[in-house]
């Protein structure tokens, strides 16, 4: 089993609209939308959801009013300031501590002198199980301002290994989280191949070129591919060099096209529809299986392993 | 007044209109780029960084003469950072959250603590605003502590921009907190009405107000604006989608620097911020 991670280091390049059409034209893939704050390939595949699923992570602590004497010892023990004289509104304890700031990571819990705080699992999202025309697709939503989203991304991403291991499917497609931080890492540990889709601007270029430090630290073979490549040419060919230098050689470039907002806004991936940017994602669908096959990666069983559905 | 520029995904053009936003308010005024995974507001404002402070946070050293192996330091880690079998126990120090946990609980006393960096401020002044970003070390996932530390360096008095990172997590959580006012800023596409909804309900749950700038404003539909209407939350500007701007910004230009005529329509955000601002 294969899985192919397709990031961007900065949000907003395009990835989704990428993925959605890459679901589209595999042939037998499962898929796994580890965006989890900004999940939006919903939007596109319509999934019906088949199975929806609670996801705790960690603890959070939380002060009894009826216990605490108001020693004031959590305050001192708490290293993340989320221990706080209480207003109004926040039960009759002297202190209450607000879930936002709690790391959940004990300490208070562990030197109350009176025992008075519990410490619940924190309740952070939600993962679901979808069927769509692209195939299987599971997908999740952070709760908002959890801070967990490494470990649902793992979930998310096991989650589509079962799933494909079940229904004997060789490929995961997964829809990376943007950034290079926790879920960045979560969802590219152990991946077959990183496609990085980056912009032709400065930001992308800088953007880029951390995400491809992050490959190489966890040593996963990337291809880079330029989206809006037409808005800055010589800028898109600067970036397409740096990645060669990294070792990431250029699977495709996307140009510039309304239709994929006009697709987005029919629910519709961008290769439904017929425009140059069609074209060029199907080029760079076909394009990264010859890359892919020099890292002994298959995305396409070897029987049907054309592009064009 | 410390405002916040937050979206509900990337991409949308927050760091856009955190440095127009900067170079039209009479200054001092301080801009903390907190999105410490990307910070790209140095990018286009291109300051000479004269100052560095690395960031770390405490992280167990076990003394192993003094350690007993009683395990009791791996019982008590909620991040499986310290792992003791009732052996002298092995830390992970990219697991560490920096709580104190393992030293405080340890009965003989063989943790003693040392910092362990994690990522960099920097510094640096342009043309009136002073940028002070935050930046986590590749590989590095604790992203928090450091958008912690840019925050300590908000101006007591003056304009305190802050650029937030994209999301609605902690992190976003932690970089708008305690700002006067949120900026979101959209795209008028399915995509960046899902995302801003999710934004706005977080940004709510502070009890901060907001209002939203709608970027490319004429690609896409009119969604956005409705909703924007129902909830009651002012559009404070429409930017247009001009491909100079896309130009400007694929090259590393502010707007206002690509497009001078433009500085009358960041003008006219400030106002409008500033009389929507509660504390203003
Ligand atoms: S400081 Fe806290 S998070 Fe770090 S190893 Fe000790 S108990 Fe675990
Ligand atoms: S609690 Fe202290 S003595 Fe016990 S195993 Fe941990 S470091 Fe060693």
């Amino acid at each position: 089993m294969h899985e192919l991670v397709v990031i961007s280091g900065k949000g907003g390049t395009g990835k989704t609209s990428i993925v959605a059409s890459f679901a589209v034209l595999a042939s037998d893939a499962v898929l796994a939308d580890c965006d989890v704050e900004a999940a939006d390939l919903d939007l596109v595949l319509a999934p019906t959801v088949k199975l929806r699923e609670q996801f705790y992570s960690g603890h959070v602590a939380v002060i009894r009013g009826d216990d605490c004497l108001g020693c004031g010892d959590c305050v001192e023990h708490c290293r993340f300031d989320a221990v706080r004289v209480n207003g109004a509104g926040h039960g009759d304890a002297p202190y209450w501590i607000d879930p936002i700031a709690c790391d959940g990571c004990g300490v208070c819990v562990r030197f109350c002198p009176e025992e008075a705080i519990d410490f619940p699992q924190r309740h952070s999202g939600e993962w679901f199980v979808s069927e769509t025309r692209g195939g299987p697709l599971v997908h999740a939503r952070l709760r908002a301002a959890e801070g967990n989203s490494g470990k649902l991304v793992a979930t998310v991403r096991s989650e589509a290994k079962r799933i494909a291991a079940e229904q004997r499917k060789q490929l995961i497609i997964i829809d990376g989280p943007p950034g290079v931080g926790c879920p960045v890492i979560a969802s590219l540990t152990g991946a077959s191949l990183v496609l990085v889709v980056t912009e032709p601007t400065v930001s992308g270029e800088h953007d880029r070129e951390r995400v491809l430090h992050l490959t190489k630290h966890f040593d996963i073979p990337a291809a880079v591919c330029v989206n809006k490549w037409d808005v800055n040419p010589s800028m898109a060919e600067q970036i397409e060099r740096t990645a060669q230098e990294m070792g990431a050689p250029v699977a495709g470039r996307v140009r510039y096209d309304m239709h994929v907002t006009s697709a987005q806004i029919e629910a519709r991936a961008t290769v439904e529809l017929e425009c140059g940017a069609a074209d060029d994602i199907r080029a760079l669908w076909l394009n990264l299986q010859s890359i892919a096959s020099t890292h002994g990666v298959q995305l396409e069983p070897a029987a049907r392993a054309v592009g064009i559905t | 007044m410390r405002l916040a520029i937050a979206s509900g995904k990337g991409g949308t053009g927050k760091t856009t209109v955190a440095v127009n936003l900067a170079q039209v308010t009479a200054g001092p005024t301080r801009l903390l780029d907190c999105d410490v995974e990307e910070p790209n507001c140095h990018l286009f404002l291109r300051p000479d960084i004269v100052e560095t402070q690395t960031v770390g946070i405490p992280i167990p050293q076990v003394d192993e003469a003094k350690c007993t192996a009683c395990g009791e330091c791996g019982q008590f880690c909620e991040f499986n950072a310290i792992v003791s079998f009732k052996t002298v126990p092995l830390v992970f120090p990219e697991l560490c959250h920096g709580c104190g946990g393992c030293m405080k609980v340890c009965p003989a006393g063989a943790i003693p603590e040392v910092a362990r960096t994690i990522g960099v401020i920097e510094q640096g002044q342009c043309r009136g605003v002073e940028l002070i970003q935050g930046r986590l070390n590749v590989g590095e996932a604790l992203a928090p502590p450091i958008i912690r530390a840019v925050k300590t360096h908000a101006a007591t008095n003056g304009v305190t921009i802050v650029d937030s990172p994209a999301g609605t997590s902690c992190t976003m959580i932690e970089s708008v907190r305690e700002c006067d006012y949120v900026v979101m800023v959209t795209e008028p596409t399915p995509f960046g009405l899902r995302d801003l909804t999710l934004a706005v309900a977080a940004i709510r749950e502070l009890q901060i107000p907001c209002g939203v700038v709608v970027n490319r404003a004429s690609i896409g539909n009119g969604r956005v604006r409705e909703y924007c209407r129902s909830e009651n939350i002012p559009v404070l500007l429409e930017i247009p989608d001009d491909r100079r701007i896309a130009e400007a910004y694929s090259r590393g230009q502010t707007i206002i620097d690509a497009i001078p005529e433009m500085r009358a329509t960041f003008d006219l955000l400030f106002q409008r911020v500033s009389s929507e601002c509660p504390n203003a």
